[in-house]
């Protein structure tokens, strides 16, 4: 058991830290979610994408350095520990993109992938809909079948699609099967946010920021060419990334690595004011190094060709909750600035407060913990079954 | 970069773990707690012919030479399968003993137990030990054992300790508390692996209302708040044995995890698990005892905190 990096990982770790002290805005960037600052962040992309550091893992033809594991997470504890700014990508490389290399064409990898890499099309996750959240499978919106045009016509609405609001491109399941149920008849499209017949709507969140979308279907004609993976098989596709969003890929230690120190920092400033938040602090610093090092044992076990299966789930509840717990306390010690909105761990704080709910919220994790590892019975029939895998 | 057990580690913890699955455990700790401890240390014996005894001890010391990782590993195994006897004691006299005749006893198996106040103002098995050490003002000494005070865990005979006055010859006592620290951590970890075991075991079979109590939410999100606390405790265990983190935080981290493995525990057995008669309380009166032995997590807080403001 050792946790030493090889030499050429640590000259890895230094040409991203001595890029990213050169490079990172000296003052946070405006919000991503408001026009200014989502040109901002886009910009962003283009200067990591030059310096192809913006999908390290990826294969150098779409814009990579085909980095390991152990090197993603070492880019990802070096980003958030020098203050860079949020990925508007993020939903588009980390949720999409697997999916692309795993079940797209050679034709929609060289189409999509290499402007997703530079941040020049960014996308939006359409999966939710009015009447199906936890139970995704009962989506209703529909794909029907146009063989003079050579595609499909989608109908219905998506909601919740985060950063829909200014996104380019948009990524959904649509039942293309009038006659299935659940998860059966669905298939996975790719549409552009701007199509004849789709609507976006924003939607204001705790914050007042516009963050998420409702998406509405009018007749919108997808050719063939952006059907991914084989039609029917959507949901099998969909859930090759459900693993990665809960997993490993969306919220790496490095994140809450960076948020636990600087909440120390805090603590160093604020604490004589606070005392009892004390305990709040350090629980909230070891909280964060538990992550990371659990972290190291996931990349191990991947590493030796293990699968991260139902053990996502565990990460997810306590990643989510930890992002919360850090930003509470972080709260606690700012005293009656707490509420002012200006503040980095608002912001921070708001934004945790949703990590419980998307991505499979935390009940729904509990149940895949409780049936898949422990193997507790299933809940009976005609209660809830079709929990998201 | 591979964190995760050796093979060697893993072959280590299976050889532990299946002499103790197969040694009756729990009659040696319940006549332990009678005052019997022949079984007890029948046990212990054959932990020591496996080496747990001599793992923190140096090769040219008549020791195994191992590694915190390696006590982290066995003392998982020890909580599991709830060994009695000074295990955690051992691992801090590994350490703090220099080379001599006291640590050549303890490298050869001897039971030998240490009260280092005021973070463990008593000797654990204070009368059943053959040798006894106290650390006042920071010197090693041996002890007398006094008095005998009973814990919530039966098995946990508390000595009060007096000073002989004999010096004796120690170092590295300070890694020597962070040694026990971490195996108690370790010890808490394997508790409480133990507790969510019997417990999942345990909803599986029994029904009400119809139906297995495990196929109820209640039941389900509860247990998998242990699966998720522990499965994080165990790195934290482990990189504190890398030095990665403070023993210490291990050891808050630990504690609240097996102790909430102990409380769900006995909430979802309902009165059974309230019972002395039914095996699982000696579990639960383990994690109670532990949680707090060896520096409560208070006072590991407040070390953690240290080590991260200085
Ligand atoms: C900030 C944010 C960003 C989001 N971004 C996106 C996005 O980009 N794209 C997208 O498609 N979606 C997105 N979502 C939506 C998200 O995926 C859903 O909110 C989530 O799946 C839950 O669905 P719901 O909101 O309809 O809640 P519901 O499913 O109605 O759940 C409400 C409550 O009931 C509980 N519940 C439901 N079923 C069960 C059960 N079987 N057992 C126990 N409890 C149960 C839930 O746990 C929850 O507490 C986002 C949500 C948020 C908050």
């Amino acid at each position: 058991m050792d946790l030493t990096l090889s030499a050429s990982e640590l000259a890895f770790q230094a040409e991203v830290r001595s890029w990213l002290a050169a490079n990172v805005p000296a003052e946070p960037l405006p919000s991503m979610d408001t026009a200014e600052g989502w040109a901002l962040h886009q910009e962003w992309e283009a200067k990591l994408a030059a310096e192809r550091l913006s999908v390290v893992s990826w294969p150098k033809e779409v814009g990579g350095r085909e980095a390991s594991l152990i090197e993603w997470v070492i880019f990802e504890e070096e980003y958030y520990r020098a203050g860079a700014p949020g990925r508007v990508s993020q939903n588009g490389i980390f949720l999409l993109a697997p999916i692309i290399f795993d079940h797209g064409t050679p034709e929609q990898q060289a189409r999509f992938l290499p402007s997703m890499a530079t941040g020049e099309k960014i996308w939006a996750q359409a999966w939710s809909e009015p009447e199906a959240g936890s139970d995704l499978a009962s989506l209703r919106s529909t794909a029907t079948r146009d063989d003079a045009r050579g595609g499909w016509v989608l109908n219905g609405q998506k909601t919740w699609s985060s950063r829909a609001t200014y996104a380019h491109w948009g990524f959904g399941l649509f039942r293309s099967d009038p006659d299935s149920a659940k998860h059966a008849g669905l298939t996975y499209y790719l549409f552009p946010l701007d199509a004849d017949g789709i609507t976006v709507r924003p939607i204001a969140q705790l914050d007042g920021e516009a963050g998420f979308a409702e998406i509405f279907f009018d007749d919108v004609f997808v050719p063939d060419a952006d059907v991914l993976g084989a039609v029917g098989a959507g949901w099998n596709v969909a859930m090759s990334t459900a693993g990665n969003e809960r997993g490993l890929s969306l919220r790496s230690p490095g994140r809450f690595c960076a948020a636990a120190d600087r909440l120390v920092e805090l603590w160093k400033t604020h604490g004589v004011d606070a005392p009892q938040t004390r305990d709040a602090v350090v629980d909230a610093w070891i909280g964060a190094q538990a992550y990371r090092l659990f972290t190291w044992g996931t990349v191990t076990r991947l590493a030796d060709g293990g699968e991260m299966g139902a053990a996502g789930s565990i990460n997810k509840v306590f990643w989510s909750e930890l992002d919360i717990a850090l930003h509470e306390a972080g709260l606690d010690l700012l005293g009656p600035d707490a509420e002012l909105l200006d503040s980095p761990w608002m912001d921070g704080f708001v934004f945790a407060l949703s990590g419980p709910i998307y991505a499979g919220t935390n009940e729904i994790q509990r149940n895949i913990i409780a049936e898949r590892i422990l193997g507790l019975p299933r809940e009976p029939k005609g209660a809830q079954k079709e929990v998201q895998k | 970069m591979k964190f995760e057990r050796t093979d060697e580690q893993q072959g280590f913890a299976e050889a532990i773990g299946d002499m103790l699955a197969k040694a009756d455990t729990v009659g040696a700790a319940r006549s332990w707690i009678d005052g019997d401890t022949a079984a007890g240390l029948g046990i212990w014996k054959r932990l020591a012919d496996l080496g747990v005894n001599a793992l923190l001890v140096s090769e040219e010391d008549g020791g195994l030479g191992g590694s915190l990782v390696d006590l982290a590993v066995a003392h998982e195994q020890l909580g599991y399968h709830l060994a009695v006897g000074p295990w955690i004691e051992n691992a801090y006299l590994s350490t703090a003993l220099a080379a001599g005749a006291e640590l050549d006893a303890v490298a050869e198996g001897a039971v030998a137990t240490v009260a280092v106040a005021p973070q463990v103002p008593r000797a654990l098995d204070g009368d059943v030990a053959s040798a006894r050490y106290a650390v006042i003002d920071g010197t090693l000494v041996t002890a007398t054992s006094g008095t005998i005070r009973t814990s919530i865990d039966g098995t946990r005979r508390l000595a009060d300790v007096a000073s002989t006055g004999t010096v004796v010859g120690s170092r590295e006592l300070d890694a020597a508390f962070d040694a026990a620290v971490l195996a108690t951590a370790a010890q808490l970890v394997g508790a409480g692996e133990r507790v969510l075991a019997d417990s999942v075991t345990y909803v599986k079979q029994r029904k009400q209302f119809g139906r297995e109590i495990g196929s109820y939410q209640a039941i389900k999100h509860q247990l998998a708040d242990v699966r998720i606390a522990l499965d994080f405790a165990r790195p934290l265990v482990h990189g504190a044995a890398l030095g990665e983190v403070p023993a210490s935080a291990a050891k808050a981290y630990a504690a609240d995890a097996a102790y909430l493995a102990a409380r769900t525990g006995l909430q979802v057995h309902g009165a059974i698990g309230y019972t002395a008669e039914f095996d699982l309380s000696l579990w639960l009166n383990r994690i109670r005892a532990l949680v707090t032995a060896w520096g409560t997590p208070a006072f590991h807080r407040g070390r953690v905190l240290e080590s991260l403001v200085n």
